[in-house]
């Protein structure tokens, strides 16, 4: 019992370190690149022109259509075969910004059309285009309105980022199952990665809920 | 962008005051403006002239289409059919639709006030007013904030400045969405139904304000329910009814002597609803 303390207690930094070092960064990349593509995807999907907005039909059902770890190994395994060899680093970073640019962009479509249609006419009505009334008048009272969704994709992300140790990425759980292969510990050791990604997800959680409060005004009351 | 007859800028007291009008000369024509919505069949042929300085007021049922025919006015519709001429510019036939530039051009010259005022929510009283002048006219900052300011003044709203629209009452709001549509000197003010969100007792405040800027010589295109008010302030008091014009003159005339049948229907309906 001693030993399985130990054991846990040395293992815990480095898991953790395997965390702040790689799941997170591999997380907030992914999430910023992700959501850029998101609002370019939502925008077609927008578009009154049937072809682009077929086209953000397409990519957003393929997204969601097909599994997480099918379109990393595509990426990873796959693209080699057409002379594409990518790191296990940027693949990781390019699958799960396709994977987040698929779900957010409909998270962000269905926000920008929450706004009520009279914060576009008024935008107009003051002399502005289509796009700057999006930029100024729309896309600030969508943001308040996706954060609690968006906050959920950014802390299934967080989560999804495990797989990435299935490509050689070093991240939370690859350490995690290195010091359990090596020590033969894996009930102990997959227990303790659980611990710390909850641990991980209440910090995150607890930072939705201040950034909710502080984006309060934005929604029209 | 701003036009040279419009309001001269902040100047204390007569913030809201345009400037002496050269003339009484025609600011916008619209003719046999025609307007479908699917089957629906909502504007048959309208015409419509404002002169420089002329409170016009739509009146008519729900339905009767007086909503459409402002949205017209500045393009946030876009009729199937018919002309517009604004300020002697070229005459712009809305069959081949509405070009961008057209389209801008109208907005860069009229501002509307909203049935539900349609605040920016997230912004502050000050920033709804300056958005216009600061975002899309170049005005610099600090000339939008004092312009800004003194239109607050002159609705009674200074102390509001930083507050958000969700703070205020809709009497307080649509002030604000009256300063914020003044702030952009428009040559034409177009109001779609100013009162009818409003609770009754904060009515007034409103009317007050917008009969001000009628004596001052704006020229406004308002769609009302209000029949007291439009009595008291328009020149020309036009009666809408299934998507055509059934009758049209001075306050005086229509509502004491209407020509038509509809129209003494309409009124007896809306004056005395109990008889």
């Amino acid at each position: 019992m001693n030993e399985s303390l130990q054991l846990f207690l040395d293992s815990f930094w480095p898991i953790v370190w395997g965390g702040i070092s790689g799941t997170i960064p591999l997380a907030l990349i992914s999430f910023v690149v992700g959501l850029v593509l998101a609002l370019g995807v939502a925008l077609l999907r927008l578009s009154k022109n049937r072809v682009l907005a077929a086209i953000g039909r397409f990519y957003v059902s393929v997204i969601r259509g097909t599994p997480l770890l099918v379109q990393l190994f595509v990426i990873f395994y796959g693209l080699p075969a057409l002379g594409l060899l990518i790191d296990p680093w940027p693949s990781a970073i390019v699958a799960f910004s396709l994977n987040v640019g698929g779900y957010a962009a409909e998270i962000i479509r269905a926000a920008i059309l929450s706004v009520p249609k009279g914060q576009w006419e008024a935008g107009y009505t003051i002399g502005m285009s289509n796009a700057k009334t999006l930029r100024r008048i729309i896309l600030p009272q969508a943001a308040r309105v996706s954060v609690p969704p968006l906050s959920n994709t950014f802390i299934s992300l967080v989560k999804d980022t495990s797989l990435a140790s299935l490509i050689l990425v070093t991240e939370l759980f690859r350490v995690a199952q290195q010091i359990a292969a090596f020590s033969q510990q894996f009930m102990l050791l997959y227990l303790e990665a659980a611990l710390i990604y909850w641990l991980f997800c209440l910090v995150l959680s607890a930072g939705q809920g201040v950034l909710e409060r502080r984006l309060d005004r934005y929604v029209a009351h | 962008m701003s036009p040279t007859d419009g309001p001269g800028a902040a100047g204390g007291g007569d913030a809201l005051a345009p400037a002496a009008r050269p003339d009484d000369s025609v600011l916008l024509t619209v003719s046999n403006i025609r307007k479908s919505f699917g089957a629906n069949e909502v504007l048959r042929g309208v015409d419509l002239e404002v002169r420089r300085g002329e409170v016009v007021a739509l009146i008519g049922p729900s339905g009767s289409g007086k909503t459409t025919v402002l949205r017209s006015l500045n393009g946030l519709e876009t009729p199937d059919a018919g002309t517009l001429e604004f300020d002697g510019g070229p005459s712009l036939d809305f069959a081949a639709g509405l070009p961008k530039g057209a389209r801008f051009a109208l907005r860069d010259r009229s501002a509307m006030v909203f049935q539900q005022h349609n605040l920016f929510p997230h912004l502050t009283v000050l920033e709804n007013v300056i958005e216009g002048p600061v975002q899309v006219q170049r005005t610099p900052k600090a000339k939008a904030v004092a312009q800004a300011e003194a239109l607050l003044a002159r609705v009674g709203l200074a102390e509001k400045r930083d507050a958000y629209p969700f703070e205020l009452s809709g009497g307080q709001q649509q002030r604000v969405g009256i300063v914020r549509a003044l702030a952009l000197e428009p040559d034409l003010l177009l109001f779609d139904e100013p009162t009818s969100a409003l609770d009754p007792e904060l009515v007034g405040e409103v009317l007050t304000v917008i009969k001000e800027l009628a004596d001052e010589g704006w020229t406004m295109v308002i769609v009302t329910h209000e029949l007291a008010f439009a009595r008291q302030v328009a020149d020309e008091v036009v009666f809408l009814d299934g998507g055509v014009i059934v009758e049209r003159g001075a306050p005086g005339q229509l509502f004491t002597a209407p020509r038509e049948a509809r129209t003494r229907q309409f009124l007896d309906r809306i004056l005395r609803p109990f008889d």
